[in-house]
C-alpha cells in the first residue's frame, strides 16, 4: 500500500499540478475581474466575483473573431490539401516501386526536420516576389511545407501496413490501376487519413513564426499572432482578454484531441518509427 | 509465374509513381528546398529587407563572430538546449513510467497530462507570462506570504532568472513528448522479460537499469535527438516571453536572426544566424536516421 502511494500517487500529484497548473490559471485569469487582478490583498488562486466581461470584450472589441475564422480555413485548406498529396506521394513511394522511390522517401523525412525557423527569412523573399505577402491564403501552401512531410511519412507507414496481395486480387479481376487505387486502397487508408488530418491541423493551428512574419494587416492574422501583436500592447488591464483568447483558441485543438486521444499517441509514436 | 505478370503490371509505368510524387515535390521544392538553398546564399550577401544585396564572402560571419550579442546567444542557446532536453527526457521518463503502471483513472491521466505538448505554444505561453509578471507572479504572493522573501521576484528581469523562467516553461511543454515516446516503448517491452527477472528476484531498481533503460535506448536517441532539433531552433516560448531580453540576456539563434532580419531589417545578417544551425541540424538528423534504421 505504501509503496502505490509513493510509486504511484504521489509522482502523479506532483507531475498533474505541474503540468495542469498553468491551464487552471489562465482559466483564472480569464474570468477575474481586474480590479482582483491587479490587487496583492486577495488570494490570487481563487476569483471572488467571476465575471464574462474578458471574454465579451474579446469577441466584440477586438479582431479574435476574425482571426479566429482565419485560423480555421488556413488550418482546414493546408490540412485537407497537405494529406490529399501526402497521400498520393505515399501511395506512389511504397506501393509503385521505382527507381528512386527509397531516396524520395528519404529526402521527405528530412524535410520533416528542417524546422521553419531556418526557413522562414528566404521564404519572406520568395513570397514578396510571388506578391503573396500579407495574404492569409499564401499561408496554405506555405502550412504544407511542414505538414506534407510529417503526413507523407506518417501514411508510408499506414500503407506498408494494406497487404498488397489485396492489390493483386483486384488486378486479377481486371480492375485498372487507378481503380485498384482509388477504389480499394483510398478507403482502406481512411484510419490512416483521419491521423494524418488530426495531425495536420493541430499542427497548423499551432503555427506561429511563419503568420507572425508573412501576415501584417490586423484582419489577416491568425489567433497566436493576433493576440500576440494586438493585445499584448504593455498594458496589464490586458491580461484578462488575453487569457479569455488563450483559453477560446485553445478549444479547438482540446476537442479534437480528446475526441481522437488514442489516434494522436498512437500517430505520434508510430511516427518515430521507420 | 501468374503472381509475376501481376507485380510486374503494377510496377509497370515507370511514369506513374514519380507522377504520383510530383505534386508534393514541387511544393516542397519551391517553398522548402529553393528557400533553404536561398537562405544560405543570403547569408554571404549583405541584403536587407526591399534591398537586394550583393556577394560580401564571410564578411557576416566575420562579424557575427566578433559580436558580444551572437556568442551569448550561441552558448545561451547550447545551455538551454542541454539542460533542458536532459530534464524534460528524465521527466517524461519518469511520467512515463508512472502511467505505465495499471490504477483507477489511468486512462484519464494518460490524456490529461499530454495537453501542455497539444496545445499552441504561444498561448500557453501567455499563461508563463504572466506566471512570472514581476507585480502579480503568484510565486512571489506565495513566498511573501510565508515570510520567505521581502521584495516580489523579478523573474524575466534578471539574467539568470529569466534564463531559468524560460526553461521551466519549456520543460513543461516538451515533457509530454517523451512521455508518448516512452509509453509507446515500455508497451512494447515483452512481459515474460519481467517476468524471468521476477524469478530471479530482482528489485524493481535494478530490474529497470539492467533491462528497462538498455532496451529503451534506441528509442531514447531517436526521442534526443528529435527534442533537441526542436529545442535549439526554439522561437515561440522565448519570443512571447522574454523578446530575447533582460538586454539580450535570452536570445536563442532562432529569435536573434527574427530580430536581426525581421525587425531589424537586416536580412542577410538574420540568414547567416539561422544558416548557423544547420551543420548541428545535419547531425542530429543523421543521428535520428541512424536510430530509427537501427530500430526498424
Amino acid at each position: 500500500m505504501r509503496s502505490r502511494l509513493l510509486g504511484t500517487w504521489l509522482p502523479l500529484a506532483l507531475f498533474a499540478l505541474f503540468l495542469l497548473f498553468p491551464f487552471y490559471w489562465m482559466v483564472l485569469t480569464a474570468v477575474r475581474p481586474n480590479q482582483e487582478l491587479v490587487s496583492t490583498a486577495t488570494n490570487p488562486f481563487l476569483v471572488q466575483h467571476p465575471t464574462l466581461d474578458h471574454v465579451r470584450y474579446l469577441l466584440t472589441g477586438t479582431g479574435f473573431p476574425r482571426w479566429f475564422w482565419n485560423t480555421m480555413g488556413i488550418a482546414a485548406g493546408a490540412s485537407v490539401l497537405s494529406v490529399s498529396l501526402s497521400w498520393l506521394a505515399a501511395y506512389g513511394i511504397v506501393r509503385v516501386r521505382f527507381p528512386g522511390a527509397n531516396g524520395a522517401g528519404l529526402a521527405i523525412y528530412l524535410g520533416y526536420l528542417v524546422p521553419p525557423a531556418i526557413l522562414f527569412i528566404p521564404l519572406a523573399d520568395v513570397l514578396l516576389k510571388l506578391g503573396w505577402f500579407d495574404r492569409p491564403a499564401a499561408l496554405v501552401p506555405v502550412y504544407t511545407t511542414f505538414l506534407i512531410p510529417f503526413c507523407t511519412w506518417l501514411l508510408m507507414g499506414y500503407l506498408k501496413s494494406i497487404p498488397r496481395e489485396i492489390e493483386e486480387a483486384a488486378m486479377v479481376d481486371g480492375a485498372g490501376r487507378l481503380r485498384v487505387m482509388l477504389g480499394i486502397v483510398l478507403p482502406l487508408s481512411g484510419p490512416g487519413l483521419i491521423s494524418a488530418f488530426i495531425f495536420a491541423f493541430t499542427l497548423s493551428w499551432n503555427e506561429y513564426l511563419y503568420a507572425l512574419v508573412f501576415m501584417s494587416a490586423p484582419e489577416h492574422k491568425t489567433v497566436p499572432v493576433g493576440l500576440a501583436t494586438e493585445l499584448v500592447r504593455g498594458d496589464i488591464y490586458q491580461w484578462g482578454p488575453l487569457m479569455a483568447g488563450a483559453v477560446l483558441g485553445c478549444i479547438p485543438v482540446v476537442v479534437i484531441y480528446f475526441l481522437f486521444v488514442d489516434r494522436y499517441v498512437q500517430g505520434m509514436s508510430g511516427a518515430l518509427k521507420g | 509465374m501468374a503472381a509475376g505478370r501481376l507485380s510486374l503490371a503494377l510496377d509497370r509505368g515507370a511514369w506513374f509513381g514519380p507522377a504520383l510524387v510530383v505534386p508534393a515535390a514541387a511544393l516542397l521544392g519551391l517553398l522548402l528546398a529553393y528557400p533553404l538553398g536561398l537562405g544560405v546564399w543570403l547569408g554571404f550577401q549583405d541584403a536587407k529587407i526591399g534591398a537586394p544585396g550583393t556577394f560580401i564572402g564571410l564578411e557576416n560571419y566575420q562579424y557575427l563572430l566578433d559580436d558580444p550579442v551572437f556568442r551569448l546567444t550561441a552558448l545561451n542557446t547550447a545551455l538551454y538546449t542541454v539542460v533542458t532536453v536532459a530534464l524534460k527526457l528524465a521527466l517524461g521518463l519518469g511520467l512515463a513510467l508512472v502511467l505505465n503502471q495499471r490504477f483507477a483513472g489511468v486512462r484519464f491521466w494518460r490524456s490529461v497530462l499530454l495537453l501542455p505538448y497539444v496545445v499552441p505554444t504561444v498561448l500557453s505561453a501567455f499563461a508563463w507570462w504572466w506566471i512570472f509578471d514581476p507585480q502579480f507572479s503568484f510565486i512571489s504572493w506565495a513566498l511573501v506570504k510565508l515570510g520567505l522573501i521581502r521584495h516580489n521576484i523579478d523573474f524575466l528581469g534578471d539574467s539568470w532568472l529569466a534564463r531559468g523562467s524560460l526553461m521551466v516553461a519549456n520543460i513543461w511543454r516538451g515533457t509530454p513528448f517523451f512521455t508518448i515516446g516512452y509509453l509507446a516503448g515500455l508497451q512494447s517491452i515483452p512481459t515474460d522479460v519481467y517476468e524471468a527477472a521476477q524469478i530471479d528476484g530482482a528489485r524493481a531498481l535494478r530490474v529497470f537499469r539492467e533491462i528497462t533503460w538498455p532496451l529503451l535506448m534506441p528509442l531514447t536517441v531517436i526521442l534526443t535527438t528529435f527534442s533537441a532539433i526542436f529545442t535549439f531552433t526554439d522561437f515561440q516560448l522565448v519570443w512571447t516571453i522574454t523578446r530575447g531580453g533582460p538586454a539580450n540576456a535570452t536570445h536563442l539563434f532562432v529569435t536573434l536572426a527574427y530580430q536581426r532580419a525581421i525587425v531589424g531589417g537586416a536580412m542577410s545578417e538574420g540568414a547567416a544566424i539561422a544558416a548557423v544551425t544547420l551543420p548541428a541540424l545535419g547531425l542530429l538528423a543523421y543521428a535520428a536516421l541512424r536510430a530509427i534504421r537501427e530500430r526498424a
